[in-house]
């Protein structure tokens, strides 16, 4: 394809702050980006494979010839890559491939098992009604997601970690830059540097002065970096990318998810009158609101056909798991939010090798956040006309700056 | 495969027992399995990988299994 007909191809993703925070695309986006795969121009002025069907998403997520790293060629770039330094990358090990990728996630997957995860539930309890009881102090009306969408999660990653989470405000700044889309390399590249050295600080007071303490941090040094087998500079990007996946994902699903059911009279209350329930309807809220909507980010290493179109080693491909969790061949009526539904097909971990690693966690947080937001504030509702919320379209995770509520 | 298990096998009845087999290096650990069916699968404690506790998981998980083998991200579980 020449570069004047790739001019032409629709960008993605699309700005429409009409949309509302709940509708994917509108009318005349459908049009444009439901393929089953469509191509599509990028911000960077390169061109993508957008891929859309639950089916495809699957086979494409769980392909060996699809890579998850930025450098390769043909990565689908929504922003220019910043000059980087190899030890600004070492251990993100969302972007490695293979036997790389196996070798880091494999020293962390015990650590977010089920079962671990309900060793830790007493701690987001306790989590939970504490920040419970700072929103009630707050208000009303008081900001949902600066008193306890986005304390929630933050204070139980940082318990977790070992991070002290008195420096939430610097770590939750910059993350909130590597999220941004329109962040300029040079930002970009600062916040990186700034995160990576303060989590370098901590693992060096931590070695200096080891005090057999529990967190994960003390312990993947002592059980792997002492050892030999872990490079600090990995260790850094490991902590890291669980500080940031940790906290900003579970945070604005919170907030959007309260958004959602105080709309519909009787939904919020089910959590409240069927706690037994609120399993399934974390998953429907999982699916529906599908937070990361800008999709998953993959370069072909191979020839592959997905959805009936060839893709060819060096493109890059797009996986919206968003729209596959709106798929009429696996969800009917998939654009109504239904409590009832049985959604556990749903994609919004994502799937293959990469999908994520913190989802036991993520579910424990959201169930009991919510069941016990219903709890103590039957009549919480939103104290905001719908135009006056600010969405984060930009971000690479969709959610509210802000939601005001009342009781 | 014991005799008493071929004789199984080879009968054609509805809910006939099923073997489960679990590919530890293909497995990424996200747990779908052990959230799905609890009874059959498990995880590791040392590196979270896939462990089966029944490789004839009792008729009533059969459908539990398949509902795993479909959500495995990875393709770690086998049926026959
Ligand atoms: C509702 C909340 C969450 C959602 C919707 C979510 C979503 C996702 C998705 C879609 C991926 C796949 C990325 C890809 O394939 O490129 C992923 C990966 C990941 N997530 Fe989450 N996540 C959530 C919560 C968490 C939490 C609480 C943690 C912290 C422990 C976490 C840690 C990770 C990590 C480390 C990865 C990378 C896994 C890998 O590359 O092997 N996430 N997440
Ligand atoms: S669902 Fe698949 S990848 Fe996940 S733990 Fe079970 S076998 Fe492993």
């Amino acid at each position: 394809m020449t570069r004047a007909v790739e001019a032409e191809l629709p960008l993605w993703p699309p700005v429409n702050l009409a949309r509302g925070p709940f509708a994917l695309l509108d009318e005349s986006e459908r049009d444009r980006y439901v393929g089953p795969v469509t191509r599509v121009r990028l911000p960077t002025g390169h061109a993508a494979w957008l891929v859309t069907r639950h089916a495809d998403v699957r086979q494409l997520l769980r392909h060996p010839g699809f890579s998850s790293d930025l450098t390769r060629p043909g990565f689908p770039l929504l922003r220019p890559l910043p000059p980087q330094a190899p030890e600004d990358v070492k251990g993100s090990f969302i972007r490695m491939d293979g036997a790389e990728h196996a070798r880091l996630r494999r020293m962390l997957t015990a650590e977010f098992m089920i079962k671990n995860v309900r060793r830790i539930e007493p701690l987001i309890r306790q989590t939970v009604d504490e920040s419970l009881t700072d929103l009630a102090a707050a208000g009303p009306p008081a900001d949902l997601v600066s008193t306890f969408a986005l304390p929630l999660p933050s204070m139980v990653i940082c318990h977790l970690l070992g991070v002290p989470y008195a420096d939430h405000d610097f770590f939750q700044s910059r993350s909130r830059a590597l999220l941004d889309q329109q962040t300029s390399p040079e930002v970009l590249r600062t916040a990186v540097q700034e995160l990576r050295d303060y989590i370098r600080g901590l693992i060096g007071a931590k070695r200096a002065h080891p005090d057999g303490s529990e967190d994960l941090l003390s312990r993947l040094i002592a059980e792997r970096v002492e050892p030999g087998e872990l490079d600090v500079d990995e260790l850094v990007g490991m902590a890291l990318l669980l500080l940031i996946a940790g906290h900003e994902t579970t945070a604005n699903m919170i907030g959007l998810s309260v958004l959602l059911l105080t709309r519909h009279p009787g939904q919020f209350t089910i959590l409240r009158d069927e706690p037994d329930r609120a399993a399934g309807v974390v998953e429907e809220l999982l699916r529906y609101l599908s937070i990361v909507r800008t999709g998953l980010f993959r370069a072909a290493t191979e020839d592959a056909e997905i959805g009936g179109q060839l893709i060819r080693a060096g493109e890059g491909a797009i996986v919206l798991i968003s729209l596959a969790n709106r798929d009429a061949a696996v969800f009917d009526d998939g654009d109504d939010f239904d409590p009832y539904r049985q959604a556990h097909q749903h994609v919004a971990f994502g799937f293959g090798v990469h999908q994520c690693i913190g989802q036991p966690l993520a579910r424990a947080e959201l169930r009991i956040a919510l069941v016990e937001l219903a709890r103590r504030f039957p009549d919480l509702r939103v104290a905001a006309a719908p135009q006056e919320l600010r969405t984060r379209d930009n971000s690479i995770v969709f959610g509210l700056d802000a939601l005001p509520v009342t009781w | 495969m014991s005799p008493a298990e071929g004789d199984l096998a080879d009968r054609p009845v509805a809910g006939a027992t099923l073997r489960v087999t679990v590919d530890r290096d293909a497995c990424c650990g996200a747990g779908n399995c052990v959230r799905t069916a609890p009874e059959v699968f498990d995880q590791d404690d040392a590196d979270g990988l896939v462990l089966l506790r029944r490789a004839e998981p009792p008729p009533g998980s059969v459908d539990a299994v398949h509902r795993a083998v479909e959500l495995c991200p990875s393709g770690a579980i086998r049926v026959t």
